[in-house]
């Protein structure tokens, strides 16, 4: 007979069989004999400063890897803390697995010290959640929870545990496969559909590639390159879509939508042909939807079929595994090629390249330098708001899951946290998390965790004392009343030098590459305090609403 | 247009709230929604009528079945179906007029259940259109209560939505 375990001692031998290698959390009562199984597991755990902070490295780290990330709090304020990072994972479908102490089951549902109903509170924002009630059924609910987090459509998964399960004890059973009898995650397409989808590709004069989250989180990036390059067809990518095709590549459009570039922008407009890979027609994307792609029949790959027809309509759906789909599509096709159209879209990308001008310290300039300096390989988080719009535009990204953005909830305060996900997935690499002044102040706490973990993060600070993105937004739709968006900041400099980490200020042009070179170069965790142009604006724009053919600056 | 949808779901503590959640979450309109177990412990099966035109009932199909706990989803709207609904009224009846409730129950194959001093409660169990007939001929009287279970459906002959997880036909 195997001797009994606590539930504590059997959730890390699950996490374990998991491959979770690492946990990003923060201790409280009803976690304890969690922890007290943690002090003498092989498996890392990292104290984080804030348990949102937790969330979002665990993120960061799920983007960086493909693989699940994990995070943990106590009930209660703990449990809630998570919730942000969490509704973050689920707009931009990333394998989170969430772990919350719950107060004992006895105690549940009586307004108990510290007790939240977190499964109730996160069900909008999670794939699924789970309470487990019994530490017997605790080693099959962590199986459940990693399968339903990375499988189909990948998100986050929460497992709540109430004290008196993890300090239950029981003998650990090795769970069987996962039956989960209504949860059947697509692979393949439809095979009827593949030739119909070929045959509208074979009759396409304009076709362009719309590329989104899915190639990275499928890692179809491969299938993508050669798809493009057999039908001849440019390819524009979603935020989420940054890194899914090689920004260096000649059928390479950047971004489209609401900051994307105009060549991207205008070529979705008169195409006759979008094939749109595992993205989701966010109305930040399409602009307003009536005049979005008018002329285009649309091909749409999505693991999600209820993505279909949700916000546009779709002449031929492919539903299933993104990389799969694109292998049996691939399989269909014959070269082609649309010498006209290719040469209407090169003129388009000389007449109107991504540009500004160079009066004083500008943060484009100071992310082209990043570029040039890492020759694209650095891995690059992004806060919100004008920096995470000029990192997308400014910085050549050539491989999957360099580029992590909060996308769909957009949430200032993610950037830092999860740059500390990504350093940990990636320990030789050079990280960068490129913030404004107002989201790094929403988890600067993590400067102690950075420090106290040793990882050279490094934080390129656009400091222009606004909440630019919101200040923009005043400035061209509000006559400048700049109401309460001018945002006083502390020393970063200092601040950073006060948690022992390095602070840099740079407030000249020529003092950007210097920096940045000390800052890669630097052992420690750095914090650059770039002084830029106060009132830059992100160019071009498709004012809310609009359309892409009608863009601003 | 309304639709009758039959979901089969695992019969878990919060999946109701799970269903109901993405509905309100979602803007889609129940109109009525009825939950109970099936032949199989497990499994519990909601009939739920829903207002939608064809591109909203496709979602809320597809948002259900993204549910991991929603084992099967069927609109049996344009199905040959039977559906029934159950509701209890609690009816005025002063003396004088029970005589002319009871031949009105008896029209409509309903039955009186319980009778109070000034009040009787008529049970009727029929399709929607029946029991809103019957609420309409009583309501002069003066409803002082009214229950309805909401609709339920079942697929007639041998086509039929097994618990099981496979589906005998879709
Ligand atoms: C948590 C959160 N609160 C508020 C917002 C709304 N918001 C979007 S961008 C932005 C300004 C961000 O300012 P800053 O971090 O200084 O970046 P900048 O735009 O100046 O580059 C705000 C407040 C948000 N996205 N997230």
């Amino acid at each position: 007979m195997k001797k009994k375990m606590s539930g504590g001692e059997i959730l890390v031998r699950s996490l374990k069989r998991e491959g979770a290698e690492v946990i990003f959390g923060y201790p409280g009562g009803s976690v304890l004999p969690i922890y007290d199984a943690l002090y003498d597991a092989d498996i890392q755990h990292i104290l984080m400063r804030h348990e949102q902070a937790a969330a979002h490295a665990a993120d960061g780290y799920a983007r960086a890897t493909g693989r699940a990330g994990v995070c943990m709090a106590t009930s209660g304020p703990g449990a809630t803390n998570l919730v942000t990072g969490i509704a973050t994972a689920s707009m931009d479908s990333s394998p989170l697995v969430a772990l919350t102490g719950q107060v004992p089951t006895a105690l549940i549902g009586r307004d108990s010290f510290q007790e939240a109903d977190i499964t109730g509170i996160t069900l909008p924002v999670t794939k699924h959640n789970f309470l487990v009630k019994d530490v017997n059924d605790l080693a099959r609910t962590i199986k459940e929870a990693f399968y339903i987090a990375t499988t189909g459509r990948p998100g986050p998964v929460l497992v709540d545990i109430p004290r008196d399960v993890s300090g239950g004890t029981a003998r650990y059973v090795e769970p069987g496969p996962v039956e989960l009898p209504g949860y059947k995650p697509l692979v393949d397409p439809d095979p009827a559909m593949v030739p119909a989808a070929a045959k509208l590709i074979a009759e396409a004069q304009r076709p362009v590639i719309y590329a989104g989250g899915g190639v990275v989180s499928s890692g179809a990036h491969e299938e993508l390159r050669r798809l493009a390059e057999l039908i001849m067809a440019p390819v524009t990518t979603t935020l989420m879509g940054i890194g899914g095709f090689p920004g260096n590549h000649p059928l390479s459009l950047g971004m489209l939508g609401m900051h994307g570039t105009r060549y991207a922008n205008y070529a979705v407009c008169e195409c006759d042909l979008l094939v749109a890979v595992g993205a989701r027609f966010d109305d930040r994307v399409t602009g307003k939807i009536e005049t979005f792609a008018p002329e285009a029949k649309i091909i749409h790959i999505d693991i999600d079929p209820a993505e279909f027809g949700k916000n546009v309509r779709v002449d031929v759906p492919l539903a299933g595994d993104v990389r799969r789909v694109l292998q049996k599509l691939l399989d269909a096709l014959q070269g082609a090629s649309h010498q006209a159209w290719m040469e209407r879209v090169d003129t388009w990308k000389k007449e109107f390249p991504l540009q500004y001008d160079t009066n004083g310290l500008k943060p484009q300039f100071i992310i082209r330098e990043l570029d040039l300096l890492t020759g694209g390989n650095a891995r690059i988080t992004t806060e919100v708001g004008q920096n995470q719009m000029w990192a997308a535009q400014f910085y050549t990204y050539t491989r999957p899951r360099s580029f992590i953005s909060s996308g769909g909830l957009g949430t200032m305060g993610f950037g830092f946290p999860a740059a500390i996900g990504v350093q940990v997935a990636c320990p030789g690499e050079t990280v960068f998390d490129i913030a404004g002044d107002g989201s790094i102040q929403m988890n600067i706490q993590e400067l102690a965790t950075v420090v106290s973990n040793d990882l050279p993060v490094n934080v390129a600070i656009m400091n222009n004392g606004f909440l630019g993105m919101v200040r923009q937004w005043q400035e061209l739709f509000y006559r400048r009343r700049y109401s309460y968006t001018e945002i006083y900041g502390p020393d970063f400099v200092k601040v950073a030098e006060a948690y022992g980490a390095e602070g840099i200020r740079v407030t000249k042009p020529n003092e950007v590459r210097p920096a940045l070179e000390q800052a890669i170069a630097s052992p420690k965790p750095v914090f650059i305090d770039f002084l830029v142009e106060r009132e830059e604006n992100v160019v071009p724009m498709v004012p809310p609403g609009g359309s892409l053919s009608n863009m601003l600056g | 247009m309304r639709h009758t949808l039959a979901v089969l779901v695992e019969n878990n503590p919060g999946v109701l709230a799970r269903v109901a959640g993405l509905f309100s979450r979602r803007g889609f309109n129940i109109e009525s929604l009825a939950v109970g177990r099936t032949e199989n412990p497990a499994v519990s099966r909601m009939t739920i009528m829903v207002e939608a035109d064809d591109r909203v009932l496709e979602q809320v199909i597809k948002q259900l079945r993204k549910l991991i706990e929603v084992l099967k989803v069927q609109d049996v709207t344009k199905e040959e179906h039977v559906d029934r609904e159950l509701a209890l009224m609690k009816v005025n009846a002063e003396p004088a007029k029970r005589a002319e409730i009871i031949q009105i129950v008896e029209i409509f194959r309903a039955h009186i259940v319980d009778i109070g001093r000034k009040t009787m409660i008529v049970e009727v169990t029929g399709d929607e259109g029946k029991v809103n007939a019957l609420e309409n001929a009583l309501r002069p009287f003066g409803l002082k209560e009214l229950v309805r279970t909401g609709k339920v459906a079942m697929l007639r002959g041998t086509r039929d939505m097994t618990t099981n997880g496979k589906e005998v036909e879709e």
